[in-house]
């Protein structure tokens, strides 16, 4: 019985395999195979030489990269430092009134990110709304608030906030009360608390957030785009460059396979260090 | 006993809005001693722990300890702790790692918290190479001595229990409430513990507070609060007992509906002097009430139809019933148990010396 209604598990997985294989492997498989052609081929049948690979050395791509990586790193950072209180008292303290902060953030994603970004240039941009008004009133007017680094750091806290926002919530809601109560108890201060029970017990709400918002920001696009003009070349506008405006399909592969590797390990490590059933509402035994 | 008390708890009120939890509760806690605070849900007992530990504020009163006032220090600084309900532990950590909790906040060096660890698990029975293992690896028996042995490396003034072993298994309880005990006449710390379950009580305090609605009912040692209770709720809380309304008459003897009363001169020295017309209940445990064979007299006489027997084990507990409806419960000893049909005419008595009398205001 048992093994019968394995069998009948495992047929009724088929289908689904074959489309992930199709749809998801099967693209990331040409990708690759891509990234090691001969530069600006577009066959699959070349020898391959990993010529694309050596061009993002010496030809700087790596800078976007860095760029990319290092924005997303701040922009998870400050998120991180920037949710938590309100993650905790959604968690811990608000009880009914998380409900509506809720409902208000998931509201703020009905509108295309694109849309809430062209609603920020028009607020920072020289002659809009702050610098507009400034000027009216005191004659004095600068530069607007737009293109540089950490006007696109801002921007992608912006738009990936609710990303961080809820896994945290949820991590924190894991946290026992009576864990906590036991450690104030037993002499813990609140920092004490903070770093022996709290940071560990919601390590997985913190894990899954960071993680949505890194591999969210470092693949973002928009935000330097909009927001940061050319301030800086990330990683998805060279790659975006690369296979669309340069013709270069393997170099922007190589380009992709790189961002993926580095997220994909990160992914992986940050992964295997937590207990995600936890968070998936398996109960903690 | 002459020694300072450890807490005072002095007319301790709290209030949750129009809510009135306690009532101006009065409690000294002496130095050492195992006190058992006992009610029934609602009792106000768990508020009052949580008052005692510093998770919660009090509306009006104070708690001293030793003399010094505490109610406004908060819980990590009151040199006192609580064995959770929920026992608490931390289930990110290992049962060593949960034990030396206290003693790595307050820095204790790393070995130095292993070797206090190993210690407690010793004092505890628990093997030594548990010090390693999860939380969730140990066995419900096993987390509640972990959960005490965390407590205990605390090294508190006042180790507080709020109804640790409720969720566990009949047996394992009655062990542990030994364990418990005898851990206390080791370890010579002060033990307050909060229970709902009188049977647990008795067998680890030195003294019982019983509580109700937010008041103390009755702080007594256990032979005291079971023989002499103060009051109808505390005997009734007490386990199995038979009450019966008396009534001081005007030669200055007693008189109870459906009860022979065959003592007269010695009542006043027993204590049982009622005025006439007090009222009163008389108080006798079913372990106290005996058959009587034809002709046998005794000092308070009951005539009833035995309706039935129930085996408790060592013991057997009847239901008599009198002529006014009321139920007689009477146990004897298996091997002292009367035979007798269902239905059959019996003549219950019991002696001046195992009667009480409960005055109620």
């Amino acid at each position: 019985m048992e093994s019968a209604n394995r069998k009948l598990g495992m047929l009724s997985a088929i289908p689904m395999v074959v489309v992930l294989t199709l749809s998801f492997v099967a693209p990331l498989v040409v990708v690759a195979v891509f990234s090691v052609m001969p530069q600006k081929t577009f066959s699959l049948l070349n020898m391959p030489d990993f010529s694309a690979y050596a061009q993002i050395v010496q030809e700087g791509y790596w800078k976007s990269l860095a760029w990319s990586l290092g924005m997303a790193f701040a922009a998870t950072a400050i998120l991180l430092v920037l949710c938590w209180p309100l993650a905790y008292a959604m968690a811990k303290v608000f009880r009914r009134f998380t409900l509506i902060i809720t409902i208000l953030v998931v509201m703020s994603l009905f509108v295309s990110e694109n849309i809430r970004l062209f609603g920020w240039v028009l607020t920072l941009m020289k002659g809009g709304l702050i610098e507009g008004h400034l000027r009216s009133w005191t004659g004095v007017g600068f530069d607007g608030l737009l293109y540089n680094v950490p006007i696109i750091v801002m921007g992608l806290v912006y738009v990936y906030f609710p990303f961080m926002l809820f896994p945290l919530a949820q991590g924190i809601s894991m946290v026992p009360d009576d864990a906590r109560q036991a450690a104030a108890d037993l002499g813990a201060s609140r920092w004490q608390i903070f770093r022996e029970i709290d940071l560990p017990l919601a390590a997985p709400g913190i894990v899954v957030g960071s993680l949505l918002s890194f591999v969210l920001a470092a693949g973002a696009l928009a935000e330097s785009k909009l927001l940061g003009g050319q301030a800086v070349i990330v990683i998805a506008d060279e790659i975006e460059t690369a296979f669309t405006y340069g013709q270069d399909w393997p170099l922007g592969s190589a380009l992709s396979m790189v961002l993926i590797l580095i997220i994909g390990g990160l992914a992986i490590f940050g992964i295997s260090r937590v207990d995600l059933d936890e968070i998936m509402g398996k109960k903690r035994r | 006993m002459t020694k300072q008390p450890i807490l005072r708890l002095d007319s301790i009120v709290k209030r949750f809005g129009t809510f009135t939890a306690l009532h101006g509760v009065s409690l000294d806690i002496r130095e050492g001693e195992f006190l058992t605070i006992v009610g029934p849900s609602g009792s106000g007992k768990s508020t009052l722990i949580r008052l005692l530990v510093g998770m919660d504020d009090l509306t009006e009163g104070g708690i001293w300890l030793r003399g010094k006032r505490i109610d406004d220090t908060p819980a990590n600084e009151r040199p006192t702790c609580m064995v959770f309900q929920s026992l608490a532990l931390f289930p990110h950590r290992s049962v060593g790692q949960n034990i030396e909790f206290p003693l790595k906040i307050r820095g204790v060096s790393e070995p130095e918290r292993k070797k206090r660890a190993l210690e407690l698990l010793d004092l505890l029975h628990l093997p030594r190479d548990y010090y390693g293992k999860r939380i969730n690896q140990c066995s419900g028996g096993e987390r509640q001595r972990v959960a005490l042995a965390r407590a205990l490396a605390f090294d508190p003034e006042i180790l507080f229990f709020d109804e640790p072993l409720s969720a566990l298994d009949y047996r394992l309880r009655k062990t542990l409430e030994k364990e418990l005990k005898d851990l206390h006449e080791r370890t010579g710390k002060t033990f307050v513990y909060i229970t709902h379950s009188l049977e647990e009580a008795m067998v680890m305090s030195d003294r019982i507070a019983i509580m109700r609605q937010g008041r103390f009912e009755q702080i007594a040692v256990a032979d005291d609060i079971y023989a002499r209770p103060v009051s109808r709720f505390v005997a009734e809380f007490m386990g199995e007992v038979n009450l019966f309304d008396f009534e001081g008459t005007a030669s200055g003897g007693l008189h109870g509906k459906g009860v022979e009363v065959h003592v007269n001169g010695e009542v006043a020295e027993m204590g049982f002097a009622l005025e006439k017309g007090e009222k009163c209940t008389l108080m006798v445990r079913p372990e106290f009430v005996r058959f009587l064979a034809p002709g046998e007299t005794s000092d308070f006489i009951v005539r009833g139809i035995l309706r039935n027997d129930y085996a408790l084990g060592s013991r057997i507990q009847y239901e008599v019933e009198t002529s006014d409806g009321t139920l007689i419960n009477v146990e004897k000893l298996r091997e002292g148990r009367f035979d007798g049909e269902h239905g059959e005419a019996v003549v219950l008595g019991w002696d001046v010396e195992h009667a009480h009398i409960i005055r109620e205001d």
